[in-house]
């Protein structure tokens, strides 16, 4: 089985609760990585701490598990010091945009070429289903037992809002399109983003009575259109899904090249 | 290209958590769960080999293997 060359058998099963979106994830970002024929020699995983961050320890690239938060600070010196590897930093949503929100936004900003996952689960679940920046309005959690009063980010908004310069959104019911946006940003010469809506039926599903993981992802099905569908003009609460920002501009590292570049010439002239 | 036909569900059992999705996705209504939760292939003839089951399996449990072009 070919995916099977790609995870760390020893360790599986995997941890994850039964149904949980982060092994589909896993499984859709093998396959497109399987896809585009890349060596496992040549992608870092740096992944920070959550459930989501446990991925890292599950596939057979070169791993870095690392701090909450600061998987993009750890990744971005990777990418500076060996900026020929493809660099994978898979998240959860309050690891990428609480714990790691500043890191975040200035990866964003500068542009530099590392795929960001962010595995949207709306829920603390490894530590017991506080709710993140991520449950929105009305939502209940573990900390919130009558109602979340905080409002979401919107990943997609704040990410085009920081500078990324390619930004996607699918779920784990569109296990195709999932794929393909993976493909795409590992291939994107940019800071790319893709937020996966993932399912946690331990804690958010349970919190806020949505049933079963397979019910979770008919709620995924039925709640989200491709991007400017008919369908969201006649219903705008439905999420939109696709590809949002695809666009050229200077890459970091090659940026800072140029900087070495320029330095050299001056040097040579003092 | 002709239709695909199936050989086998590879089904790795110990690792399979018996969530159901891939019960609750298939089109053909292929899979059960057995009185395990586990997995179960219990219609083998209708499956299409569409892989929606291999695809959307979060603990990498089932591989639909495929009767290679020619050989059947």
């Amino acid at each position: 089985m070919p995916v099977k060359d790609y995870i760390r058998e020893r360790f599986f099963p995997h941890l994850w609760c039964p149904g949980c979106g982060h092994g589909i994830v896993m499984n859709a970002l093998i396959r497109a990585i399987e896809a585009l024929g890349l060596s496992k020699n040549e992608i870092v995983m740096v992944s920070g701490i959550g459930c989501s961050s446990r991925i890292s320890g599950y596939l057979d690239f070169h791993t870095l598990h690392t701090i909450h938060g600061r998987a993009l600070a750890f990744a971005t010196g990777v990418k500076m010091g060996l900026p020929e590897l493809n660099i994978i930093v898979p998240m959860g949503d309050g690891d990428a945009l609480a714990i790691g929100g500043n890191h975040f936004i200035h990866a964003a900003r500068r542009n530099i070429e590392m795929t960001a996952i962010i595995m949207n689960n709306r829920i603390y679940g490894m530590t017991g289903g506080q709710y993140s920046p991520l449950s929105g309005y009305g939502t209940l959690a573990t900390t919130a037992p009558y109602m979340n009063i905080d409002h979401a980010f919107d990943v997609v908004q704040l990410s085009i809002a920081a500078g990324a310069t390619f930004v996607a959104r699918t779920t784990t019911y569109h296990v195709q399109q999932m794929t393909d946006c993976f493909k795409k940003a590992i291939l994107h010469e940019g800071f790319s983003v893709v937020e996966v809506l993932s399912q946690c039926p331990t804690y958010f599903g349970r919190k806020n009575k949505m049933g079963s993981a397979a019910d979770m992802m008919a709620f995924y099905r039925d709640h989200t259109t491709p991007i400017g569908s008919k369908k969201k003009k006649e219903n705008p609460d439905l999420i939109e899904r696709g590809i949002f920002v695809q666009k050229d501009l200077p890459e970091y590292c090659r940026a800072y090249d140029t900087v070495i570049e320029r330095a050299k010439g001056k040097g040579q002239k003092g | 290209m002709a239709k695909p036909k199936l050989k086998e569900h590879q089904i790795q059992t110990e690792w399979c958590k018996g969530c159901g999705i891939c019960v609750a996705f298939c089109p053909k209504s292929v899979l059960e769960l057995d009185s395990q939760d586990k997995v179960r292939v219990a219609r083998p003839e209708d499956c299409i080999c569409c892989r929606l089951c291999e695809l959307r399996c979060p603990d990498i449990a089932i591989e639909v293997i495929v009767e290679q072009e020619g050989s059947g």
